[in-house]
């Protein structure tokens, strides 16, 4: 399997291994300290249906490489569009003018990451099964509109790409691996006198077309945007205020996303601008709180049989039992803090330089039932859908919005609330964190992170979980 | 750096030659976007050179429609291979994919009498913003780090400050004859240094100045210094408890109430009922001091372009006028489903349909100074950043995480976080009860100051 990624490359555009080392040889040639190369070839292909019409067809593919060169904390950036040699030297010669200094040889010969194989790698140039494709989308659209008859616009699409990667590094670093990726996505508004509401759902994963053929196909996200949608035609004002807080199981998870994952990125920390630097070791959750972030999960949006930098992906425990205990790093930080690499080195595309960046992040389950954290909230709020969050790293504070939420009266869920925004501190809001129910899920596989202007896929996850405060943004 | 004179290509006659082939290979009608684009950026950090990025790429996207009885199927297709081969596969493989898609009655180009551009310099391009060798970028960026950073004290370290310079080409192309091509320069210089408060916690803010041509950039110093003022006066920042008080937004957020303005006034939302201004043309939407105006047309502007996604001219629509919502933006496809013209506000990524996007966007400067509204409030929030993502156009629920400085009696008396703002935006935009004279174009998109009223505040 490892020889054919290699090959697509090698085939394709003519790489040779002669070349690789030469262009690496080149990135040094001013004396930097390393240098790595990231081929990237992406085909993606999108199908849309919107009034029962499918008004999108699109693909596109495109294909390019970056150079990078480290010198101590100094990195110098070059890609190119166009893999002939000359172009390719050039870009390493672009690369390269970060160092001032005699020229370096990188390490001679490869060897190749020892990577699993977490998901299914298609050996076509596209898989192009469009007669399926639409399939979904046609399916999806006629299950939301059979689902109410207030439903009165449905929009549903499918979007997958493949994307084939190839790193070498003048550390004797080699790794190729094809990435599947592909995502639903249901949009639905509802209706019913003078009220409009929306609601939406999908998922996927790095996984094949007969995925959709399963439990979590088109009908599964057409309901539950529907669903929602409906559900918030009768939602009432929000209320305002700190409250205790209730999470469900999966997506809320984005809260470890934003409260404590960003902030334990290790670039972030080794420049002491998060509110997490200098944490590790002292108690940042309650002890109820164990939080990973693991790449090797199979199938899942998150996941990566090598980072971006070639590393192979790990299970890294960032909070055990409330005491923090590390953080996720790519090849960089690694060097400059002397911890090693946690396979967490991630980037957009070949244009952009690699960083920490998380897989998929979520909280271990613990024993708590979940019906006894909803019955012990005198009033309060339950969340189980959000829209997406953000944090500002430095001073901790992070927001994420509910897109699903109910009043918790006397330990019963009763009214549907509208959209409102959570607002926390990232090293304290844990610590609030008094019930972990025993109901650990992931996902649907939604979720795209940002940072620094990258988007790279995502999963998240968490049980139920109870806060005993947090600030709630509605209106009463 | 790739370039068209490099490679031995005129861009604009193969969109042209690309238009030609896929006519050929069986479209009704064809549109050729061709990007092409340059980037420099660098980034120091406490004085020492972090990053240092120089390159470019370019790409291709062809867009084909195949007329049936009753309407066009519609497809698409991108890529960055500029080969022979490269095109053959981009032409046959949008062809081929138009045969899946559905009817759609609305789709279809623009009549030919619409396309068009606007003529003379618009000023959009600046050989000059490259013109500072690497090592006086380099300089820039440390310059403004260092003013920022020798303010004061607390300011103990920095997330670092950057010069960035990029230019772009943008070639379309259709099958009903237009033909144009426009190139556009930017140079940026930013910094965000970081703060420590008497109670150890750290703040970080920024400030930038960005500009067509390097010449027109404001001096690193300044920049600096701004990125300090703004950084220190949220040191010990504390909450609030939740009440209902007037909010000021400072323009650097209040530019985020006018976008939601254009995004509720896009055609596509409106045809879905998507919208809370759906029907709601000539009707008042606003405070009658509100009037919001969209111009693709001013001379350097951030959001100008001689023409728009689909080669109509850009020009200047009046979306709110004195509070009465006097237009809808739109783009051909979704003028055509409400039965209106375009406003020349089609946008559009190198594959995929076009979508609504605005050109130079604002409010208009009221007459008051930002002072003077602050004075008028005895209790209330002086909002300086907002997270998340804010509104709900459907249903106008808006609920934001904020930060910033309480106002107490007509002064700013200390800084706030961890708290929200929420309302509904059809409420707010009644409720703006002043608007200051302060408009400054900081991007394409650009607001005054001003005062909402009636907005549910949550803290502790």
């Amino acid at each position: 399997m490892e020889l054919d990624h290699k090959r697509y490359f090698f085939e394709k555009f003519g790489i040779t291994e002669r070349l690789l080392e030469r262009c690496l040889g080149e990135a040094l040639s001013a004396g930097g300290d390393y240098a790595d190369l990231y081929f990237e070839s992406v085909a993606a292909t999108s199908l849309g249906i919107d009034e029962s019409i499918i008004k999108t067809a699109s693909q596109g593919v495109s294909a390019g490489c970056g150079v990078r060169v480290v010198s101590g904390e100094r990195t110098g950036y070059a890609y190119t569009d166009d893999l002939a040699a000359d172009k390719l030297l050039r870009a390493a010669r672009t690369a390269a003018l970060i160092a001032s200094g005699p020229a370096k040889q990188p390490v001679q010969g490869f060897t190749e990451t020892d990577a699993p194989n977490l998901y299914p790698a298609p050996g076509a140039e596209l898989d192009t099964d469009l007669a399926s494709k639409l399939d979904l989308v046609n399916r999806a659209d006629r299950a939301a509109r059979q689902y109410d008859p207030r439903v009165t616009q449905v929009r549903a699409s499918y979007a997958d790409e493949l994307r084939r990667i190839l790193v070498a590094a003048s550390d004797g670093t080699f790794a190729s691996d094809t990435q599947p990726l592909a995502r639903m996505n249901v949009f639905v508004l509802a209706k019913e006198g003078e009220r409009t509401a929306k609601g939406s759902s999908g998922g996927g994963g790095r996984v094949e077309l007969d995925y959709f053929k399963g439990p979590k196909g088109p009908e599964h996200f057409a309901e539950e945007a529907a669903r929602t949608a409906i559900l918030q035609l009768g939602a009432v004002a929000a209320p305002a205020g700190e409250m205790e807080v209730v999470l469900g199981p999966g997506w809320p998870g984005v809260l470890l996303h934003e409260a404590v994952g960003h902030g334990l990125e290790a670039d972030f920390n080794r420049k002491k601008t998060s509110a997490f630097a200098g944490l590790v070791g002292r108690q940042v959750a309650s002890s109820k709180v164990t939080v990973v972030d693991n790449g090797r999960m199979p199938s899942r949006r998150g996941s990566l049989n090598v980072d971006d930098e070639g590393s192979a992906t790990q299970e890294t425990v960032l909070i055990e039992n409330g005491i923090l205990k590390g953080y996720m790093s790519d090849k960089l930080s690694a060097r400059l803090m002397g911890i090693a690499s946690t396979g967490n080195g991630r980037r957009e595309s070949y244009q952009q330089i690699p960083m920490p960046r998380m897989t998929n992040t979520y909280m271990l389950a613990g024993e708590d039932d979940p019906h006894d954290i909803i019955r012990s909230v005198k009033r309060g709020l339950y969340a189980v859908n959000f829209g997406g969050g953000s944090v500002d790293i430095t001073n901790g504070k992070f927001v994420f919005s509910a897109s699903e939420a109910y009043l918790i009266e006397d330990g019963k869920v009763t009214a549907p609330v509208r959209d409102a925004t959570l607002i926390g501190n990232g090293p304290e809001a844990l610590k609030h964190v008094s019930m972990v129910g025993n109901d650990l899920a992931l996902d649907e596989g939604i979720g795209t992170c940002g940072k620094d202007g990258q988007s790279v896929p995502v999963g998240v996850g968490m049980p139920h979980v109870k806060l005993d405060r947090m600030t709630v943004g509605g209106t009463r | 750096m790739t370039s068209a004179t490099e490679a031995g290509l005129d861009l604009q006659q193969l969109a042209g030659d690309i238009v030609e082939k896929a006519l050929g290979a069986g479209a009704s009608d064809a549109e050729v976007t061709i990007r092409e684009g340059d980037e420099f950026s660098v980034s120091v950090r406490l004085g020492e050179v972090e990053t240092l990025k120089e390159s470019g790429a370019r790409g291709v996207g062809l867009r084909v429609l195949v007329e049936a009885e009753n309407g066009y199927r519609v497809a698409s297709t991108s890529s960055s291979d500029f080969t022979a081969e490269g095109i053959e596969h981009l032409v046959k493989g949008a062809v081929a994919l138009a045969q899946v898609t559905s009817v759609d009655p609305f789709a279809g180009l623009a009549e030919r009498e619409e396309f068009g551009q606007l003529e003379g310099d618009l000023q959009l391009s600046f050989d000059d913003v490259y013109s500072l060798p690497t090592e006086e970028r380099i300089a820039w960026a440390k310059r403004a780090e260092a003013a920022a950073l020798a303010v004061d004290t607390r300011l103990v370290n920095s997330d670092g400050a950057s010069f960035d310079a990029a230019t772009g080409r943008r070639i379309f192309a259709n099958s009903r004859g237009f033909s144009g091509e426009y190139s556009s320069s930017y140079c940026s210089i930013s910094v965000s240094p970081i703060a420590q408060g008497a109670n150890g916690e750290m703040q970080r803010d920024y400030w930038w100045s960005q500009a067509r041509a390097f010449r027109d950039l404001e001096q690193p110093e300044p920049v600096g210094q701004e990125a300090a003022r703004r950084t220190l006066r949220m040191l010990d920042a504390r909450r609030v408890l939740t009440q209902q008080a007037p909010v000021i937004f400072a323009p650097e957020v209040a530019r985020g109430l006018v976008g939601a303005v254009f995004d509720a006034a896009a055609g596509d939302a409106i045809y879905r009922s998507a919208s809370i201004f759906t029907g709601k043309l000539g009707e008042a939407v606003a405070a009658e001091s509100v009037t919001v105006v969209d111009d693709g047309t001013i001379p350097a502007g951030f959001g100008t372009s001689p023409f728009d996604a689909e080669g109509l001219p850009s020009r200047r629509t009046v979306i709110v006028e004195r509070g009465v919502l006097r237009n809808y933006v739109l783009n051909t496809y979704a003028g055509r489903k409400l039965g209106m013209k375009s406003t020349g506000n089609a946008g559009r990524g190198l594959a995929g349909n076009p979508f609504l996007d605005s050109g130079n966007l604002f409010l208009e400067a009221g007459s008051v100074p930002p002072d003077e509204i602050l004075r008028g409030v005895e209790r209330g929030l002086y909002v300086t950043r907002l997270m998340g993502q804010g509104v709900n156009l459907v249903t106008g629920d808006y609920s934001r995480g904020a930060s910033g400085l309480w106002i107490e009696n007509g002064e700013l008396a200390y800084p706030v976080q961890e708290i929200t703002i929420a309302g509904n935006l059809k409420e707010m935009l009644h409720n703006i009860t002043a608007i200051g004279n302060d408009l400054v174009f900081r991007g394409a998109t650009a607001c005054p100051t001003i005062r909402v009223d009636g907005m549910t505040i949550a803290g502790a």
